[in-house]
């Protein structure tokens, strides 16, 4: 199957790999994986007190539409509030990346992520 | 007829193999070419579709992974593995570890002990998913379903390395 340049470079580039510390109060953590494929992934968003997304970082293990989603995303979801990141929806993930339909449970994955990540913020700010 | 029904089965999780294996291989028989070569096109073409679909259930029943998805499809539970997601971060975080685990396999030492200790939780995930299926807890058992279906590719993975170690 072939991928499309933006999955490519994404794949080749993938932008803010890594991890924060899942303890630091301002940081939210979500992880989610696709039977369908095996695959995982977790987003991990930096959140000032503003509600904003200041910093956005990603593991994924999966194919490249997987890792391109989500790269993607943490590119999407920087400077945005968290209820505009709440607002991102599969299908302009699928739409940019130009996502065949049996790679689209890779977009709804990291939609998914975004939703995990901002559940566990409401969490911790409602545990401090 | 379902799958269960053509190897006069029950249709339920545990079945005995053996039955179902020496089951196919008659059934199989019964179809063979040579038994229609003096047959009508008709009768041939309704042979091999025959064949196909045996060789399908036959597949589908001898996995215990999709022995259970079917099991649930017939009880009515649908999968949908395109569009679900699981969110269990323990297990999730479980399946990262592994991840990081068999990207340091290196040599056959480490790679026969991931593949024990892979086994060793597919098999405790297996006996779960029997008990679920036994109670008939189908919610609780196609979660386990897709968990086992995150080890399956993790077994992959590690089936993977061993040809290029």
């Amino acid at each position: 199957m072939a991928y499309s340049d933006k999955v490519i470079d994404h794949y080749e580039n993938p932008r803010n790999v890594g991890a924060f510390d899942k303890d630091d109060p301002n940081v939210a953590t979500g992880m989610v994986g696709a039977p369908a494929c095996g695959d995982v992934m977790r987003l991990q968003l930096k959140i000032n007190d503003d509600g904003v997304i200041e910093d956005a970082r990603f593991k994924t293990y999966g194919c490249g539409s997987a890792i391109a989603s989500s790269s993607l995303v943490t590119e999407w979801v920087k400077g945005k509030t968290v209820e505009e990141a709440e607002q991102l929806k599969n299908t302009e993930i699928a739409e940019e990346l130009a996502l065949p339909p049996v790679k689209i449970h890779c977009s709804i994955l990291a939609e998914d992520a975004i939703k995990a990540a901002i559940a566990d913020y409401r969490n911790k700010k409602q545990a401090s | 007829m379902n799958h269960f029904e053509l190897f006069d089965l029950p249709a339920a999780f545990n079945i005995d193999a053996a039955v179902l294996q020496q089951r196919y291989r008659k059934l199989q028989q019964t179809l063979h070419p040579d038994r229609f070569a003096n047959g009508t096109e008709r009768e041939k073409l309704l042979a091999v579709q025959r064949t196909a679909q045996l060789n399908d259930a036959y597949q589908t029943l001898r996995s215990p992974l999709s022995r259970a998805e079917y099991l649930l499809a017939l009880r009515g539970i649908e999968l949908a593995h395109e569009q679900t997601t699981v969110q269990d971060p323990e297990f999730l975080m479980a399946q990262m570890e592994w991840r990081e685990r068999i990207a340091t396999i290196k040599d056959w030492s480490t790679l026969e002990s991931a593949y024990k200790d892979l086994q060793e939780e597919m098999r405790d995930l297996q006996m779960v998913l029997e008990q679920q299926l036994n109670q008939n807890a189908d919610q609780d058992a196609a979660m386990t379903v897709r968990k086992l279906k995150f080890m399956h590719k993790l077994h992959h993975e590690l089936e993977r390395i061993e040809d290029i170690i």
